[in-house]
């Protein structure tokens, strides 16, 4: 049995143990060409080495400012961008080798940001959620009628909206027939990038309920981007901080949110407006831009805003390393004889 | 579009058929299409029109004023019926204003949607090519080709294709290169389309229509630029009657005659001015989204 016909079938390696998604040293550079002749001067560190696990059922938020790489390492999870580098494993299935690109769209979908960008205007909205299985050879009336029960799944009454077009829709609409449109080739994977950032505070609460009762009715698994640090509270699982195309930290959402070990977390989660007075974060605000992605600093990419940087942050750049159960941050104040002066000792 | 946020009314019907009520709606662009259809019909139907022979002429009929009894629009320089000479004329001019554009129409778009879909090396290709036809001005590139092909109906339209597919391959080329970095193309990327799926359902029926409003704007410079050629004498050949020739025979009676001399003149504002109207009307009927 090939691994596609396995995966059709559910039946992969390793059961509900076995990881719905695992990233190996995902790499993207992106060239600038100059020149007469179009030559290479200089490259863009987008995703720079990016190495993660997401289980089955859970949702994995990422945050980080605008340019750290997140939407892009969205695009290259399912491939509408190349990788460098890097291995992507689906149910346990090498991305490329074991199965191929177009059975990895069969189980991972993407519900993109702008809700009207990423609605072709000139289709009805049954249309286009009617689009994927009709390139799945999946007969027109079928589809249609797929594309009804998906509307009224998204809370859309398909008597009123399945013959309109997007610009007759509202922003918060339009989203739901996103994610509609993403539902329709029965995912098991849904990758959200930034799905609520550009809604009203309360068309993204509505919105975000719907991803979360979705996900329970249907078994889902989440990939969610976002740089709203509240929003990723409210519907992660896990959260993994990006800086620079790098994983700067990655843990339990209370971990993060209540620990957060990495400078560069605590200082953005210092920038959150807390409720309770008690709570307040004492960290003091991140300064300055972050660094040219095309010059990024040595060593580690933080070190330029970093209150704590030391000699050994602007030579080596630390790897990855647990905290504690299943955190872990990339900070050389969390490895022991790094040389850090908060560092512990070697053991 | 208020009436659409009613649940009670019928769901909107296609796209096309909310344009062609828009354009139904705009006087100015019907009035035009009304214009443009008589002279059309009438340049088609022109043998049964019981109108004069526009060939045979006579010396002592030359140049009679507009309205002299038999000849509605007088006569030209050799006597012959202006009235039939115009309808007639309007057979060859129409073809050649309208079958260059037509043709650069569907060879543009094919080469500019392909290079803003593709991009890369072969959009570099592409474009390049086509940029090295922008450095001459239109009028003197249709002369220059006309000129090597050599006069002839059919040769005009070959030089007037040539100089009307780079702009059109142009405007192509950068809507689609808009469309294709939307997100809906990523979706259907995602949703497993391959890429003729994906320009047949998500690029072209947002590029074709931009690229037609254009080309029907190109219409009224290509019926100049062919009376122009035709007046140049590499177009039509006398006696055929075409509208720019007859300019041209007529241009040495104007002191005589100049409202005569100006006839073909007119016809030639007339629809080329219709065609522009009817174009901006598109243009905004096609614009479904204000």
């Amino acid at each position: 049995m090939s691994g596609a016909e396995a995966l059709r079938q559910g039946q992969e390696a390793g059961g509900p143990a076995q990881p719905l998604l695992q990233v190996r040293a995902l790499k993207k550079h992106f060239p600038i060409r100059g020149g007469m002749l179009g030559r290479t001067v200089a490259t863009v560190n987008a995703v720079d080495g990016v190495a993660f696990e997401v289980a089955k059922g859970e949702t994995l938020g990422i945050v980080g400012e605008s340019g750290c790489g997140k939407s892009t390492t969205a695009r290259l999870l399912i491939r509408l961008i190349e990788p460098d580098s890097g291995e992507v494993r689906f149910a346990g299935q090498s991305v490329g080798s074991e199965i191929p690109v177009a059975e990895l769209r069969h189980g991972v979908q993407m519900v993109f940001q702008d809700s009207f960008a990423s609605l072709n205007p000139r289709l009805t909205i049954e249309d286009s959620i009617a689009f994927g299985p009709r390139v799945r050879g999946v007969a027109e009336a079928e589809a249609v009628h797929k594309a009804h029960d998906l509307l009224r799944r998204v809370g859309l009454d398909p008597a009123q909206f399945a013959r309109r077009y997007p610009h007759e829709l509202s922003g918060g609409q339009r989203q739901r027939v996103n994610i509609a449109r993403a539902l329709a080739l029965a995912p098991r994977l849904l990758i959200l990038d930034e799905p609520v950032s550009a809604l009203d505070k309360s068309v993204e609460a509505q919105v975000l309920n719907l991803l979360v009762d979705l996900k329970q009715s249907l078994g889902l698994t989440y990939i969610f981007v976002s740089h709203d640090l509240n929003v990723v509270q409210y519907i992660s699982d896990r959260v993994m901080v990006m800086y620079l195309g790098r994983v700067a930290e990655i843990g339990p959402v209370e971990a993060i949110y209540r620990d957060a070990r990495h400078p560069y977390t605590r200082a953005l989660l210092s920038a959150m407006p807390s409720m309770d007075p008690d709570r307040r974060t004492q960290e003091a605000p991140i300064a300055g831009d972050p660094p040219n992605p095309i010059n990024p600093p040595s060593g580690c990419l933080f070190h330029t805003r970093c209150p704590y940087a030391e000699a050994v942050c602007q030579s080596t750049a630390p790897a990855l390393a647990p905290v504690k159960d299943r955190h872990s941050a990339a900070c050389h104040m969390e490895i022991a004889g790094s040389g850090h002066s908060k560092a512990r000792p070697a053991a | 579009m208020t009436a659409i946020a009613l649940p009670a009314l019928p769901p909107t019907r296609g796209y096309w058929s909310a344009v062609g009520r828009r354009l139904l709606q705009d006087k100015v662009t019907v009035a035009c299409g009304i214009v443009l259809l008589a002279i059309i019909l009438a340049a088609i139907f022109a043998p049964y029109l019981g109108l004069a022979d526009p060939y045979r002429g006579s010396i002592i009929r030359r140049l009679r004023p507009i309205g002299t009894p038999g000849y509605l629009l007088g006569t030209d320089e050799q006597g012959r019926d202006m009235l039939a000479r115009l309808v007639y004329g309007g057979r060859l001019s129409l073809f050649i204003g309208l079958l260059p554009v037509f043709n650069a129409f569907v060879i543009g778009t094919l080469l500019g949607v392909t290079a803003g879909f593709v991009g890369g090396r072969l959009n570099a290709a592409i474009m390049r090519t086509i940029d090295v036809f922008y450095a001459f001005p239109s009028v003197l590139l249709a002369i220059a080709i006309s000129g090597a092909l050599g006069a002839g109906v059919l040769n005009s339209v070959v030089s007037l294709t040539i100089v009307f597919v780079p702009p059109i391959a142009r405007v192509a080329e950068s809507v689609t290169t808009q469309v294709r970095n939307l997100d809906f193309v990523d979706a259907a990327r995602a949703s497993g389309a391959g890429p003729i799926t994906i320009i047949r359902v998500h690029i072209l029926n947002n590029v074709l229509g931009p690229i037609f409003v254009y080309a029907t704007s190109l219409i009224s410079v290509s019926m100049i630029l062919a009376a122009g050629l035709s007046f140049l004498g590499l177009g039509t050949k006398p006696p055929e009657p075409e509208w720019g020739l007859m300019l041209n025979t007529l241009r040495t009676a104007i002191y005589v005659q100049p409202w005569i001399a100006a006839l073909p003149g007119t016809m030639i504002f007339i629809v080329s001015i219709c065609f522009n109207l009817m174009s901006d009307g598109l243009r905004s009927a096609m614009d479904v989204r204000r």
